[in-house]
């Protein structure tokens, strides 16, 4: 049970959290955290890109790579790894990441009650106060099925 | 008679996910992602983000079809989008379809909806607010 396990730790999960599947394929890395925040890292690439003509990221990387923050800081305020699913996510573009940028993700878990955990973020690509983004999610915690 | 979206009218992104245009269906495009290590989240399970990557890009395509329709030619971006997770896509073919509740001047609103075996049990939704901006402007 959690427990048994050392305390969440957001950089040492990352090498293995951000090192397969869709995270992997994205580059994610990790960057920061805090008591209840945690940031990772998108790097820019030509194959993410949902506007050729102006180079401009797609909005599905920028929605994974605060879903995965969130994750990560939901793990990181709970103070263990549970098994929880990302019931909603909204993000709100001010204005898109700029061609060649890496975009950073920071996600704050706010508050977390019996079932559910609530975080909300930003992401910009370099400066903090001009984020290209904002977001708002709700995660759930899930009882392990065994099948 | 309805326009057909064509695969190169697909971002770089939506081809690296392996998104196609499944078929055209009222009109509007039907789009597919096959299960692969490059969308996988949790083992065996597609990743939300990834998710979320299929129903934009359904989203974008019903727009970018219903704009041909009426020979409107505008660069779409996008202003926010909403997705719900209602339950764990697992490792198979996922499609998604786009609908627009709004066609403004400035601005569209679309609803999409994502699913795998069974059209009605949708695996996730989404809410965008996509905005048109005249080619070369702001």
């Amino acid at each position: 049970m959690g427990s048994e396990l050392p305390p969440f730790d957001p950089e040492a999960a990352s090498s293995m959290m951000l090192a397969h599947g869709h995270a992997g394929w994205l580059g994610l890395s990790y960057r920061a955290h805090g008591e209840d925040w945690v940031e990772l890292d998108l790097p820019w690439r030509d194959d993410l890109v949902g506007e050729p003509e102006h180079g401009i990221l797609a909005s599905g990387p920028i929605v994974s790579l605060m879903d995965m923050a969130s994750g990560m800081a939901v793990w990181n305020a709970m103070g263990e790894f549970r098994a929880i699913a990302t019931l909603d996510l909204r993000v709100d573009y001010m204005r898109p990441a700029s061609k060649g940028a890496a975009v950073t993700g920071h996600s704050q878990c706010y508050k977390i009650t019996k079932s559910a955990a609530f975080v909300r973020g930003f992401a910009h690509d370099g400066d903090p106060d001009d984020p290209v983004a904002n977001m708002a999610g709700v995660f759930m915690s899930i009882p392990w099925r065994p099948r | 008679m309805s326009t057909e979206l064509l695969p190169d009218e697909l971002p770089a992104y939506a081809r690296s996910l392996g998104i196609a245009v499944e078929r055209m269906e009222d009109g509007v495009p039907v789009l597919s992602m096959p299960f692969s290590g490059t969308v996988e989240g949790r083992p065996t399970v597609l990743h939300g983000g990834a998710t979320s990557g299929l129903l934009e890009n359904a989203g974008f395509a019903a727009l970018r079809v219903a704009l041909k329709n009426i020979d409107r030619d505008a660069r779409l971006k996008p202003i926010g989008i909403t997705v719900q997770f209602l339950s764990a896509a697992k490792s198979k073919f996922t499609f998604a379809q786009g609908r627009i509740t709004r066609l403004g001047r400035r601005n569209a609103n679309i609803e999409v909806s994502a699913w795998q075996d069974d059209r009605e049990r949708p695996v996730a939704t989404a809410v965008m607010n996509i905005l048109m901006a005249r080619d070369g402007t702001g």
